[in-house]
């Protein structure tokens, strides 16, 4: 399959056949992927298929067993499924503390920037724990931004959202997009895949299946009723 | 590393109940125990029923007089007597479990004591419901009986010896208000040596066997000081101390209660501290290149050690209110404390890796901790030989044991400071290392 990127754009981001063993599973088998500036790819699958393993070895969480990344893990921001966030802390306080981690220049000023960009001034005080869901993912997916990377890696940014929150999370994320970075994200929520991203990476098995715009996956199975139907059937046809 | 510490310090001290207990924890059991050692442990109340007579309390041992109620004191000292009117109510006492014991005098002792002839009886009940408290009371009554046995002995030989010593070599006697003029061997036999020249013969020779009886028996006589004084004590006792210091109970007690706290508050902060990373889900985000995996261990390690240090110097300080420390020790209290501090980091942060979760490694730290701390304080011959051995290999492998042999050669100079702190610093890397792997599987 080949890879789609932005018409006259370069890409920023490019993974070659990226391989990795769990034991004697095979969680990965032979990735490919690339994204161009400010490209919003959706990476979609079953259960099981690698979606994490695959966000995981672009972050730096986990070493592949073969291929390249052609970013270092700190030039990619990475926001986690799960919020890693310290509950005891404030708001500013968890930025603050990434901020100078990650070594950024002006600490103080990408405090100020994310808590502008996630709209969280008025709750910079208040602990984490006392945040709502879509209120830590906010301040999950800013802590992710600190640095200001070009490629932003989002694992299941919606899971666990209500729909209000889970639209004000794509309201922030697709701002992100339009300002020029590259956001890869995980979904298991086919719609989203459809609605929002420039690309669609499917994967089952550990393998790549197809990559390609969402219309480019209905065609290739002919006429469905809705996207989800079309992918649906994509998977079957392949055995998955 | 630094941003790291601060954070975690805010944690904490946004954690009041885990502070409070921190800050409370090490004044509470030293008051507790400075208490404990600055008084000494309760008299047993014994029933007393003695029934000899005012009047003959004292007796006479030649021109000596020993009083019995003097010689009786250092046993009253060592019990709460309760003064009873006869046997039967003593022995009621015991029975109703108002006192532990009865100590019953029979009026007739001091005449035993006064013939030498008739050894002295008194009277002990026990209750023994309670073997270790019986067991005490036990001791503590033979002991002083013992004592008094001693003290009196020592009189009958003193007395014993001075007669001898008039048989010997002569003098004044008194005896029932009359004094004598006591010949003694010696006299008798220079009076004899000089009326021998102006006997006959046969006279001569049976004078000169008087005179031979009375030389031998002035010789041997001399040797009656060193048999008498070792009738009291036959057997003297030379103990030598091999192994281990001079160290008394109450200093050892506190270098305990120090190791136990330093063990209990470090464990616990280093393994809590390391699985809450896991548990707020940071550990992936910090270690993705932030911060290094060997960098994180580092400062859980001297967060934990510092408010260690921290609260074991503030319980010395309240203990020092209690008991005599050796201030001018303590530049050694700093250096056995952090040493010990950083071993059981090191402890607590191979927990806190293989729980991977704050309640679980709370849980491992303090079902590891007790026994061990229990194990490392049994004494040799207490159990088997083999069994002892077996204490000894697992008490060697965990820092409790080096950590008090540190703790006890800095606090009261007993044993060297040197072979401990290599112990514990061995401890200290090879805990480090376990940690450092377990952590491949802790995200």
């Amino acid at each position: 399959m080949e890879t789609r990127t932005a018409v006259g754009t370069e890409a920023v981001l490019e993974a070659r056949g990226l391989v990795k063993r769990f034991g004697e599973r095979k969680a990965l088998r032979n990735v490919s992927l690339s994204a161009a500036r400010g490209e919003l790819v959706a990476v979609i699958g079953p259960n099981g298929a690698g979606k994490t393993t695959l966000l995981s070895i672009l972050a730096g969480i986990e070493r592949p067993d073969g291929g390249s990344v052609s970013k270092a893990p700190h030039e990619i921001g990475w926001v986690p499924q799960q919020a890693g966030l310290y509950g005891k802390l404030s708001v500013a306080e968890n930025l603050e503390l990434f901020a100078r981690l990650e070594k950024v220049a002006d600490p103080r000023g990408a405090v100020e920037r994310m808590l502008e960009l996630t709209d969280l001034r008025e709750r910079a005080k208040d602990q984490v724990a006392t945040l709502s869901g879509g209120n830590r993912q906010r301040v999950n997916i800013a802590i992710g931004l600190l640095a200001e990377p070009d490629v932003l890696l989002l694992d299941e940014p919606s899971a666990a959202l209500d729909p209000r929150q889970r639209e004000r999370v794509w309201e922030f994320v697709l701002r992100l997009a339009g300002g020029g970075t590259t956001v890869l994200y995980s979904t298991h929520n086919v719609q989203e895949a459809e609605h929002h991203a420039a690309q669609v990476v499917v994967l089952a098995d550990g393998e790549r299946l197809f990559a390609g715009s969402p219309r480019e996956l209905e065609a290739t199975v002919g006429p469905a009723s809705d996207f989800e139907s079309a992918f649906m059937s994509f998977l079957h046809e392949r055995g998955h | 590393m630094r941003w790291l510490l601060l954070k975690d310090l805010r944690i904490l001290r946004r954690s009041p109940l885990l502070v409070a207990l921190l800050v409370l924890y090490p004044i509470v059991i030293a008051t507790l125990i400075g208490f404990a050692l600055s008084r000494g442990p309760d008299k047993p109340r014994v029933a007393l029923y003695n029934a000899v007579a005012p009047s003959q309390n004292k007796i006479r041992l030649g021109g000596e007089t020993i009083d019995l109620s003097q010689q009786s004191r250092a046993l009253f000292d060592a019990i709460d007597p309760v003064r009873v009117d006869s046997r039967r109510e003593a022995i009621r006492k015991v029975r109703d479990g108002d006192v532990l014991g009865a100590l019953v005098i029979p009026a007739d002792i001091a005449a035993r004591l006064q013939s030498t002839l008739r050894p002295g009886r008194v009277e002990v009940f026990y209750n023994a419901e309670d073997p270790a408290k019986r067991q005490f009371v036990e001791n503590t009554i033979k002991s002083q009986v013992q004592t008094a046995n001693q003290a009196l002995t020592k009189k009958i030989a003193e007395e014993a010896l001075r007669l001898l010593n008039l048989i010997r070599s002569g003098g004044d006697y008194s005896f029932l208000g009359q004094r004598f003029d006591v010949l003694g061997l010696e006299r008798s036999e220079a009076i004899l040596r000089a009326a021998r020249p102006r006997l006959a013969p046969t006279e001569r020779r049976e004078v000169d066997r008087v005179i031979a009886f009375a030389s031998l028996a002035r010789q041997d006589l001399a040797f009656s000081d060193e048999v008498l004084s070792a009738v009291g004590t036959p057997i003297r006792v030379d103990a030598t101390v091999l192994n281990g210091g001079s160290t008394s109970l109450t200093s050892f007690a506190v270098a305990i209660a120090v190791a136990v706290s330093l063990m209990f508050i470090t464990v616990l902060l280093a393994a809590g501290s390391l699985a809450l990373e896991r548990e707020e889900n940071a550990f992936p985000r910090l270690v993705r290149g932030l911060v290094s995996r060997g960098a994180l261990l580092l400062e859980k390690a001297g967060l934990a050690a510092v408010c260690a240090l921290a609260v074991s110097l503030l319980m010395l300080a309240f203990l020092g209110l209690f008991v005599d420390l050796r201030w001018e020790r303590f530049p050694l209290w700093l250096v056995g404390i952090v040493a010990g501090g950083l071993a059981f980091a090191a402890l607590g942060l191979a927990l806190g890796a293989v729980a991977r979760e704050v309640r679980a490694a709370s849980l491992l730290a303090f079902m590891l901790a007790l026994p061990l701390a229990f194990l490392a304080l049994v004494p040799s011959g207490a159990v088997s030989a083999g069994l002892y051995d077996v204490i000894r290999v697992i008490s060697a492998a965990f820092p409790f044991k080096p950590t008090l042999d540190a703790l006890n050669a800095a606090l009261n100079d007993s044993g060297g400071l040197g072979l401990p702190l290599l112990h514990l610093a061995i401890l200290s890397a090879a805990f480090g290392a376990i940690s450092r792997l377990a952590l491949r599987r802790f995200a």
